[in-house]
C-alpha cells in the first residue's frame, strides 16, 4: 500500500509522454508494456494498483488499455489527463500503423519481413508470459485468489471461451474469494 | 448515388458497427473479433476472410493495442477517414463509459465492498494475461527457433528487471537469421 503523501502526481504532459512510449512499444498487446512502464519505471502505481486497475478495465466494455488509460488519466489529472493518455496511447500505434497498411501492401510478403515479424511475434508472446508471471509471483495471491486465476487461464487458454463469459463468470468467484482472504477475524 | 454519398454511407456503417461492438467488448477488444468478422465479411462484405485475416495479423504485428486492427479495417474500406471513424467509434462510447465509471468510483473510493470487488477481479485479469501470452505463443510457434525465442523472452521478462526492448530486438535478429 502506498502512503498516501507520497502518490505520485504526473503533469498531463507526463501522462501523454508516457502513455505514448506505451503504445509505440506495445508489441503483443499493450497491457504488458503498461505495466512495465508504469510499476516498474515511472513508479506510479503499485504491482497491486496496476492489477486492479486492469482488473476493472476488463469487467467495463471496450478496449481494457483504453478503460485503464482513461481510469489513469483520470485519478491523476481528471478529465484532460485521460484525454492526454488516450491520446498518447492510440495516436502514436496511429501514425504506425498507416505508414504499415501502406508498406505492407508493397513488402509485406518479402522473406525478410515476415522472418523478422515471426521472430518478433515469438518474442512478444515471451514478454506477455513473463509479465504474467511476474505479476503472480509479486501479488502473493491466497489459495483461493490463485483458484480463480487458474479458471481464468483455463478458460481463456484452454477452453478458448469467449471473453465476456470469463470475465463476467469468474467475477463473482474472484470477489468471494477476495472477499474470504480480506475477512477481518482469522 | 454518388460517390461523395457512398463514401458518407460507408463511413455510417463503420461508425455505428464499431461503436455496438466497442460497448459489448467485455474482457477487451480482442473478445468481440469474430462480430468484427461477422459485420466486415458477412454483414457488409467489405473484405474476404482471407483478407481480415491478413488486416488481424498485421495489427498483432506493429506497436499498439490489438484492437487498432478496427483501423486497418476502415482504412481498406474508406481509405484514411475511414481509420480515423473506426478508431474513434471503438474508442468514444466505451471512453467515455469507462471516464464515468471512474468518476463514481472516486466517490466510492476508500469503500470497503470497493477495494474487495478491485481485488476480486485481480486473478481474472491476471489470469487473462496469462492465456493471452499462451494463444500469442501458439500462433507464434511456426518453428522450433521461434519455440525457444519465447521461452528465452519469457524467462528474461521475467527473471530481469531489463527493458524488454531487449527481448524484441532479439526476436527481430532471431527471426532475420534463421526463420
Amino acid at each position: 500500500m502506498a502512503e498516501l503523501s507520497a502518490r505520485p502526481h504526473p503533469t498531463v504532459a507526463a501522462l501523454f509522454l508516457t502513455y505514448l512510449k506505451i503504445g509505440l512499444s506495445g508489441f503483443g498487446g499493450v497491457n504488458a508494456w503498461a505495466r512495465r512502464v508504469l510499476v516498474e519505471e515511472r513508479r506510479w502505481l503499485t504491482e497491486q494498483e496496476y492489477a486492479e486497475v486492469l482488473g476493472l478495465g476488463q469487467v467495463l466494455p471496450g478496449p481494457n488499455a483504453l478503460n485503464v488509460a482513461i481510469q489513469l488519466g483520470d485519478r491523476f489529472r481528471g478529465g484532460l489527463g485521460a484525454l492526454a493518455a488516450v491520446a498518447g496511447l492510440f495516436g502514436g500505434p496511429m501514425a504506425v500503423l498507416a505508414l504499415l497498411a501502406v508498406l505492407h501492401d508493397a513488402y509485406g510478403e518479402v522473406p525478410i519481413v515476415k522472418a523478422v515479424l515471426a521472430g518478433i511475434a515469438a518474442a512478444a508472446a515471451g514478454m506477455v508470459l513473463g509479465t504474467a508471471a511476474k505479476m503472480a509471483q509479486k501479488l502473493k495471491p491466497s489459495l483461493p485468489i490463485i483458484a480463480v486465476g487458474l479458471a481464468s487461464l483455463l478458460g481463456g487458454a484452454v477452453l478458448r471461451l469467449p471473453l465476456p463469459y470469463i470475465v463476467l463468470g469468474l467475477a463473482p468467484f474472484g470477489i468471494a474469494a477476495a472477499w474470504w482472504t480480506m475477512r477481518p477475524a482469522r | 448515388m454518388s460517390d461523395g454519398e457512398a463514401q458518407s454511407e460507408i463511413l455510417w456503417q463503420l461508425a455505428g458497427g464499431f461503436a455496438a461492438i466497442s460497448m459489448i467488448a467485455v474482457g477487451g477488444g480482442i473478445a468481440v473479433v469474430p462480430e468484427m468478422n461477422r459485420l466486415v465479411v458477412d454483414v457488409h462484405g467489405w473484405m474476404s476472410d482471407a483478407r481480415f485475416a491478413q488486416l488481424f495479423a498485421l495489427a498483432q504485428a506493429a506497436p499498439g493495442p490489438n484492437v487498432l486492427v478496427v483501423g486497418l479495417i476502415g482504412w481498406q474500406v474508406a481509405g484514411l477517414a475511414g481509420m480515423l471513424v473506426a478508431i474513434l467509434a471503438m474508442t468514444g462510447p466505451a471512453g467515455l463509459f469507462a471516464f464515468g465509471f471512474s468518476k463514481l468510483r472516486g466517490r466510492l473510493a476508500g469503500h470497503r465492498w470497493l477495494r474487495i470487488i478491485e481485488k476480486g477481479l485481480v486473478p481474472v485479469a491476471v489470469g487473462l494475461i496469462f492465456s493471452s501470452g499462451v494463444i500469442l505463443a501458439q500462433g507464434a510457434a511456426v518453428h522450433w527457433i521461434a519455440v525457444l525465442l519465447t521461452v528465452f523472452a519469457t524467462l528474461f521478462v521475467w527473471r530481469t528487471d531489463h527493458s524488454p526492448l531487449w527481448v524484441l530486438a532479439v526476436g527481430a535478429a532471431g527471426g532475420a537469421l534463421f526463420l
